[in-house]
């Protein structure tokens, strides 16, 4: 038993943590994106147009 | 910036959003489940675990019927003072039969996993009839008309049969005895209670509400709670061969 | 038969014939099933839907005859011909629920400080009035007011017409009669007693279908939609219908005994149903009561205060984080139970990081109103849906540190763990449901504003009065019983018998059911401000569907 438990720990701890890092920083960086900022700010305002 | 384009393609196309949310949303879910199935030290190897007897599992049912769980827990965790109130903490292998799980998440009343034998049946009896008469200060809700029904047990070979199909041993002698097994249980100095035995060891024969006359469902409640940590004996168990 | 007359041939849809076809079959099936029902309760389930599935076959007809013969157009004068009627009935059904719930929740704390209240009868036990209050507050309450805030915004969003001709009228009534199974159901003591996942199989088999035709009738207006860009709104109903959706069938997996009997045994059993039922329990939390609000919260906001969101980016990255991390955190449930450390260890590590996201939206809210602060002063429904968001901000702040192992030994199993929700769902989901439906009535039965803005402010008043009693109550007994429970002798006994603690609780459940009723009073104040403003409220003599900002007291 303890091997499995081992082995899925340690995938867990290294790749599982640099996976999910590499993951996040993907949707921060599109979030941040420079030329992505327009097309948020529009994005943004469509609550606030009237039809 | 082609990979930009694809992230445009998952914000402007629902169904890709779709299929990201229930990707992102899984892992979590298959991390922290699906081990629990595959690895064997999730539940340990205990003597004593055998599946309810009908009476007892009918118990149950009115136990999950009445919504019992909304105060008592069915969980002792391994700290000082609940394993000196309640007993020694509760192990995975105790509610291996448990469909559903009772752990319960509030303890307005006290937890209720190591209950059986602690009180006697008359005690239990009047509790239910009128929890104030016997615990002055309790805000439980009395149960008369458990006393005052019949237990219905018509159907109740359905319910071991249903239980075998997931893998709950009941054995065919079980299930073609399980009315019986009912009428057996709740009776004292049964003529068949051996055989009773032999199927469930350790079960509790006698008549649990007062009345011999009838089974009800007290009886079989109050049968259920009897029961309730009696099953492992903790002399026997050795907590460090199953160090996790 | 006489048929109205009409230009173009009328026949029905394929949609009208099949359903009325299904509601009969279901009629003939449920009059089988009651005939040889193993319980009278489940008999009387089995003729409720025998009527139900009857009505519906009868609606569909009569509204095929009384509908013109062409399906209703997308748009008029290049304008979105919003489909409003099942939004308006979710909106009503919303609030009578919301009054039946909370009363019940009244009933349900005035139980625990004076038993006598239970009655000594079945139906009216605790224990069956509990599970009562929690689907009546949540599921009816809260799903009435997605429900209706859903179909809502993403008309309003994607500029589209709702998808569905009987679909979204379908979800609105399915939903609602599951909603009545499910409650008649607890006080007949028909339940599967899983927490918040109390329904029997035949109920959680409807609310299945009813479910998948909503996520059709979402997705299909999303489809429809002739803006370019998906609105941060609706990505966060999307991942609530979805999950709710994963997790429904997840954890009612179960085998009935007979499909004459509404007793069913779920096919998990001991931990693994005990790791199920709350990858199911916080996620309800996570995905009902809060990825829905949150979408409440990123459009009825800004449109209150007439300004975009925040950040837009933070709005990305938080939706994104939240509904990765949240899945994670059911094992905090069961910390220091017979669930692997493993696990309990996994739930504790995410739920702390939740904290992170949870606050990213709570930023999101609150910042939306910079530079327009001032607004707060005059508007009280801004207030409530602001102060909504800092109570989700300090909800979401005690839950990570009550999923800490170490606070949670002393936390779980009190009513400290009753407070922490209370001020999650009384402070956070239900104003800023409060504040959605304040904004909503008006707009869909063309009103100029509300009846009364002076009601308004009295509610969010007495509510909050309430509120603050509710969980500060809580607090104090919840921690006064786990130390309570925890506390040695000089000699090294245990200090108080349990009854000692269950009696040292009364004060506080007292004060407790009086910050319930408040908010009972707050509540039927804004149901009679509500119905006021349909009724005597001046009709907007505009086309334009929706008034801007009422003005100000």
């Amino acid at each position: 038993m303890s091997a499995t438990y081992r082995f899925l720990a340690e995938f867990a701890q290294s790749w599982g943590l640099v996976y999910f890092v590499t993951v996040f920083m993907i949707v921060v960086a599109y979030a941040l994106w420079p030329s992505n900022k327009q097309k948020f700010d529009e994005a943004s305002r469509m609550p606030l147009r009237e039809d | 910036m082609s990979l930009w384009s694809k992230h445009k393609l998952l914000e402007k196309n629902s169904i890709f959003m779709s299929i990201g949310v229930l990707i992102v949303i899984s892992i979590g879910g298959l991390v922290e489940i699906v081990p629990l199935f595959y690895l064997k030290s999730t539940i340990e190897k205990v003597e004593g675990m055998r599946p309810y007897t009908p009476l007892e599992l009918a118990g149950r049912n009115i136990y999950v019927r009445e919504g019992c769980y909304n105060c008592h827990s069915q969980m002792v965790r391994p700290l000082r003072d609940e394993v000196e109130r309640y007993g020694h903490y509760s192990l995975a292998a105790e509610s291996m039969y448990d469909r559903p799980f009772q752990w319960g998440s509030k303890r307005t009343g006290p937890d209720l996993a190591r209950v059986g034998g602690k009180y006697s049946d008359e005690w239990h009896r009047d509790h239910l009839n009128q929890p104030r008469s016997v615990v002055p200060g309790t805000v439980m809700p009395a149960y008369p008309w458990l006393a005052k029904t019949d237990l219905d047990f018509e159907h109740i070979a359905n319910d071991l049969k249903v239980q075998t199909q997931l893998g709950v041993p009941y054995t065919p002698e079980m299930i073609a005895n399980a009315g019986a097994d009912i009428r057996i249980q709740a009776t004292p100095d049964h003529p068949d209670a051996d055989a009773l035995s032999k199927r469930y060891p350790k079960v509790q024969s006698r008549d649990f509400d007062g009345d011999p006359k009838r089974i009800t469902e007290a009886d079989a409640l109050i049968a259920y709670l009897q029961l309730l940590g009696t099953l492992v004996d903790f002399k026997l168990y050795n907590d460090k061969a199953n160090i996790r | 038969m006489t048929r109205p007359e009409s230009l173009t041939h009328k026949s029905m849809t394929l949609g009208e014939a099949g359903a009325a076809l299904a509601f009969g079959l279901l009629a003939f099936l449920s009059l089988l099933i009651a005939a040889k029902a193993h319980t009278s309760e489940y008999a009387f389930h089995a003729y409720l839907f025998a009527a139900g599935s009857i009505a519906a076959v009868f609606a569909i007809i009569d509204r095929y005859y009384n509908r013109p013969a062409e399906k209703a157009p997308l748009t008029i004068d290049g304008k979105p011909n919003y489909n409003m009627g099942p939004v308006k009935v979710a909106t009503v059904a919303a609030m009578l629920w919301g009054i039946a719930g909370f009363t019940i929740g009244l009933l349900a704390a005035l139980q625990l400080a004076f038993p006598v209240l239970n009655f000594d009868l079945s139906w009216l036990s605790f224990g069956r009035i509990r599970p009562l209050h929690t689907s009546a507050v949540i599921f009816a309450f809260g799903g009435n007011v997605l429900i209706a805030t859903s179909f809502y915004v993403v008309q309003r969003t994607c500029r589209a017409r709702l998808a569905g001709d009987l679909a979204p009228w379908f979800v609105v009534l399915g939903y609602n009669f599951f909603i009545l199974i499910a409650g008649t159901g607890y006080l007949l003591g028909i339940t599967q007693s899983k927490e918040y996942a109390e329904p029997e199989w035949y109920a959680d088999l409807w609310l299945t279908v009813v479910w998948v035709v909503y996520f059709l009738v979402f997705l299909g207006t999303i489809i429809r939609r002739s803006e370019p860009h998906i609105y941060v709104a609706n990505w966060f109903y999307i991942a609530f219908i979805l999950t709710i959706a994963v997790l429904h069938l997840g954890n009612n997996a179960a085998i009935p005994v007979s499909i004459f009997s509404p007793k069913s045994y779920i096919v998990w059993s001991g931990v693994q149903d005990a790791m199920v039922q709350w990858w199911y329990g916080h996620n309800a939390v996570g995905f009902f009561l809060t990825a829905g609000f949150l979408a409440i919260m990123y459009y009825f906001i800004p449109k209150r205060v007439e300004r975009p969101v925040y950040s837009y980016r933070l709005s990305i990255i938080h939706f994104w984080a939240l509904i990765f991390l949240y899945i994670w955190a059911g094992p905090h449930h069961l910390h220091y139970t017979a669930l692997p450390d493993w696990a309990q260890t996994l739930g504790m590590t995410f739920s702390v990081m939740l904290w992170m996201p949870s606050w990213g939206g709570m930023i999101n809210g609150l910042m939306t109103l910079s530079g327009a602060w001032d607004k707060l002063r005059t508007d009280p429904v801004l207030r409530m849906m602001v102060v909504s968001v800092a109570f989700y901000g300090m909800s979401t702040f005690e839950g990570p540190l009550m999923s800490i192992k170490a606070v949670n030994s002393l936390s779980h199993y009190t009513d400290w763990t009753i407070g922490h929700v209370h001020s999650g769902a009384l402070g956070w989901v239900a104003f800023v449901s409060f504040g959605a439906v304040y904004c909503l009535v008006p707009w869909l039965w063309n009103r100029k504003g509300l009846y009364s803005l002076k009601l308004v402010n009295w509610h969010f008043w007495i509510s909050t009065i309430g509120i603050v009693l509710y969980i500060s109550a809580m607090w104090v007994s919840g921690i006064l019983q786990g130390l309570m429970w925890r506390a040695y002798t000089n000699l090294g006994f245990l200090e108080y018998s349990f009854i000692e603690t269950v009696e040292a609780m009364h004060p506080f459940y007292v004060i407790r059911a009086l910050g319930g009723a408040l908010f009972l009073i707050g509540s039927c104040l804004m149901v009679f401000n509500l119905w006021m403003t349909v009724r005597s409220g001046d009709t907007e003599i505009t086309t334009q569907s929706e008034p801007s900002l009422v003005p100000a007291e």
